[in-house]
């Protein structure tokens, strides 16, 4: 069903971007507590980071199917 | 009539446009309309054609009545034409008779016993009336007459009777012929028999009055010439008696010497004599002259008879003409008798003269001698004295001298007075020749004609006898040769009969064997027909045989399509279909030879034969989703699909509102392909029922869109596919069962 693939990848995307930033925030918990005397900026940092990897995630991920990949043809 | 011929058609159309049931035949009628236009040309033609009607049948009655056997051939062949022709020529002159002796002579044979018998009738009456006449005739006719009459009657009688045989025999065949005539000429007046036989009676009747009146009439004349005749001959003989009495008496008294008083009487009774003599030829001349003019009156009336022409009556007219001739003979003969004696009477009166002048001479030569002596020879005798004697004796010396030389004289003068009187003698002689000979001739030739009518007669009598025998024998021939006739006729009529029972019987045999024929070939036709017809149901059977295996099949097929449309049909709302895979088995296995079928069967795409395919329905719902969707990622193509794309894509699909649905256009331009027309298009087409179109314009998305729709596509493309081949499938199995239930 290529009209489920939309919603799965964005159940993807927000998965991924719930995890990026739920690492994002934990590692910059970790970091702001650990490294930066519980500066809030790793945490903004570390979810930032999160967020633009989840960002970035979901966008390949939705761009994949137009992606020219060298030996691969296009596939549904 | 035109706006019947509207209101028709236009019934006939609506009911055509409802249902093509109703013939057209109010449009048919509106057809043979004609115009009004052609009304004038219409009278034109009715007149031609009454004026050639016209002429025609005009023409028809003139030349008829110009010519009769046109006029018979019409009346002929057109059936109420002779009335026509009645009306206007009046009725048809009869055409002329042809005799036909053929067929006279079986009525001859009918009717010649009868004229026999009819002739023997009038035959007796005849003989009987005859027998009768000189009975009646007796009295006024003298005596030879009467026999004569008598005679000449039953001879007439006779002639007539075998004339009227003749005459009867021959009418017969007239009567016969005008009997057949009258057969064949309905228009000419039917005379039977009997009548036929009353009118020849009649006419014969007639014919006998006439004879008899001129019989009569012959009879009186000849009677009243006779009796003229006899008169005639009597008084002429009467007048010859006297005249030789006279003559005689003369001659005594010349001669001889009596005495004077009886030479006195003797004078006397010679001048009675002469007085009688010339009273009796005077009575004789006018019993002559009326003789002569009562046989005048004779040949008139035999004259008269003659010109009648009465074959019957010919030998009484002979008979009077004979009579007539022998008057006339005898008349003439006593004439010349007579006048014989008057010339010898003349002679002796000549001679008596002169005697008488010789004896006056003498005597005044005595007176003058003698003046004495009388005249008187009475007072001569004793009264002459001597002187006297001697002077008388010298006289008549002297007178003998003197006639002695008279007669030297005469002897002299004799041969010229002979000659001369031999001339004369000659001459008179010639003359009375001639008027003998003349009268001879005369006599003669009547006599000849006499006898030769006579011998006419004669012959004509014996051939009338000859012929009556001929006739008789001719009878007697024909009822011979009638008799023969007859056998042959018979033998004819027996071997035309028989052959034409022959015939007929051959006839009748070929018929029954003919109809025996024709009956077998008739069974044998009906059996053929029969065994045919046997053969043709059989083949028909076996058509219908194979037609039902055909129909079988094509039911089976359709079954089996049927089963593959049901298949289709099991498509729950989202689920596919049943695989169809054993359906299309299914009817690969009924349709093992058809390769329409079998290609068909195989052109079926491979998903629906082991997945299934989708319905309709189904993915018209699935286009909802599809649709939302496609909305949503409108803008994402492969130049844009970063997330911020998607973000705008989301919010245009949040804040663009197109028609939910909008009918596609014939042609799709190059703005229709903004993929919110097309999916309103599709959605259009889709909720009316094309998903062709659908499927067509949804495979118009371009980007993100077309990748969402393509799962759909897909599956639309697939069911497309399917029923394609499964319409096909039903409408070829439509085919072939209709093909099949059309019987061959």
């Amino acid at each position: 069903m290529s009209e489920k693939e939309l919603g799965k990848k964005l159940d993807r995307c927000l998965a991924d971007s719930a995890v990026k930033l739920g690492a994002g925030l934990g590692l910059g918990i970790v970091f702001s507590v650990v490294f930066f005397k519980r500066h809030t900026w790793p945490v903004a940092f570390g979810l930032g980071m999160g967020l633009g990897m989840a960002y970035t995630n979901c966008q390949n991920d939705l761009r994949a199917p137009y992606l020219i990949q060298r030996n691969i043809k296009m596939a549904s | 009539m035109l706006r019947v011929c509207l209101k028709g058609a236009n019934s006939a159309a609506r009911k055509c446009l409802c249902g093509n049931g109703v013939p057209l035949h109010p449009l048919q009628q509106c057809r043979s309309y004609t115009s009004g236009g052609s009304g004038s040309s219409a009278g034109k033609i009715v007149a031609a054609s009454v004026l050639t009607m016209g002429g025609g049948v005009g023409g028809t009655i003139l030349y008829a009545n110009w010519d009769p056997k046109f006029r018979a051939n019409v009346e002929k062949s057109i059936p109420y034409s002779d009335q026509v022709f009645g009306l206007a020529l009046g009725p048809a002159a009869p055409p002329p008779v042809i005799n036909k002796p053929r067929k006279v002579e079986p009525v001859q044979i009918s009717s010649m016993s009868e004229v026999w018998k009819d002739s023997k009738q009038p035959k007796a009456k005849e003989v009987q009336r005859k027998a009768e006449q000189p009975d009646a005739e007796g009295p006024p006719a003298p005596a030879p007459q009467e026999t004569l009459e008598g005679e000449a009657c039953v001879f007439v009688a006779m002639i007539l009777s075998a004339e009227q045989n003749v005459l009867s025999v021959f009418c017969i065949p007239l009567a016969a012929a005008k009997c057949t005539e009258c057969e064949h000429e309905p228009a000419v007046k039917e005379r039977p028999e009997g009548e036929v036989a009353a009118r020849l009676a009649e006419q014969d009747k007639a014919e006998q009055d006439l004879l008899t009146s001129l019989s009569s009439n012959l009879e009186d004349a000849l009677g009243s010439t006779a009796k003229v005749t006899l008169q005639a001959i009597g008084a002429q003989e009467a007048a010859l008696q006297a005249i030789a009495q006279h003559t005689r008496q003369l001659r005594e008294a010349m001669e001889a010497e009596a005495p004077p008083d009886k030479k006195s009487t003797q004078w006397r009774v010679l001048e009675d004599a002469l007085s009688e003599r010339s009273r009796s030829v005077d009575e004789a001349g006018a019993a002559v002259l009326k003789a002569k003019a009562e046989l005048d009156k004779l040949r008139g009336v035999i004259d008269g008879a003659k010109h009648l022409k009465i074959a019957a009556a010919r030998p009484s007219i002979l008979a009077a003409e004979e009579n007539l001739h022998s008057m006339v003979v005898d008349l003439d003969s006593v004439v010349t008798r007579v006048q014989t004696a008057q010339s010898e009477a003349k002679i002796v009166s000549q001679y008596s003269e002169l005697v008488n002048e010789a004896k006056a001479q003498f005597q005044k030569e005595l007176n003058s001698i003698t003046p004495e002596i009388q005249a008187n020879w009475k007072g001569l005798t004793g009264k002459l004295t001597q002187d006297d004697l001697n002077s008388l004796i010298a006289h008549a010396h002297r007178r003998i001298d003197q006639l002695n030389r008279e007669l030297a004289e005469q002897r002299v003068r004799e041969q010229i007075h002979i000659d001369s009187a031999l001339e004369q003698q000659k001459l008179e002689d010639k003359k009375a020749l001639e008027v003998a000979i003349s009268t001879a001739l005369e006599h003669n030739r009547e006599q000849m004609r006499l006898e030769q009518e006579k011998k006419v007669e004669e012959t004509r009598e014996v051939m009338e006898a000859e012929m009556r025998t001929q006739l008789r024998r001719q009878a007697a021939a024909h009822t011979d040769h009638l008799r023969d006739v007859l056998k042959v006729q018979e033998q004819e009529l027996r071997s035309e009969a028989e052959e034409i029972l022959n015939s007929s019987l051959m006839e009748k045999e070929t018929e029954y064997r003919r109809l025996t024929q024709d009956q077998l070939d008739s069974f044998t036709l009906d059996m053929n027909a029969a065994y045919a017809r046997l053969k043709g149901m059989e083949e028909a059977i076996d058509s219908h045989v194979i037609a039902e295996e055909e129909a079988r099949k094509a039911h089976q097929l359709w079954l089996s399509v049927e089963a593959l449309n049901y298949t289709l049909k099991t498509a729950a709302l989202n689920d596919p279909t049943e695989p169809l895979e054993g359906a299309v088995q299914a009817i690969k296995e009924s349709c093992a030879e058809d390769e329409f079928a079998q290609a068909l069967a195989t052109a079926l795409p491979s998903e629906s034969l082991s997945r299934g395919v989708y319905s309709e329905a189904s993915l018209r719902a699935r286009f909802y989703t599809i649709r939302q969707l496609a909305r949503r990622v409108a803008l994402i193509d492969e130049t844009r699909n970063s997330l911020y794309q998607y973000f705008l894509s989301y919010l245009q699909a949040m804040l663009l509102f197109e028609k939910a649905q909008e009918a596609p256009p014939a042609k799709l331009s190059a703005e229709d392909l903004d993929t919110f027309k097309l999916l309103s298009y599709a959605a259009y087409s889709l909720e009316h029922g094309d998903l062709e179109l659908a499927a067509k314009l949804v495979n118009q998305l371009k980007g993100e869109s077309r990748r969402v729709a393509q799962d759909w596509l897909k599956e639309a493309r697939l069911t497309l596919e399917t029923k394609q081949v499964v319409s096909l499938l039903s409408a070829y199995a439509n085919a072939v069962g209709l093909g099949t239930t059309m019987a061959p």
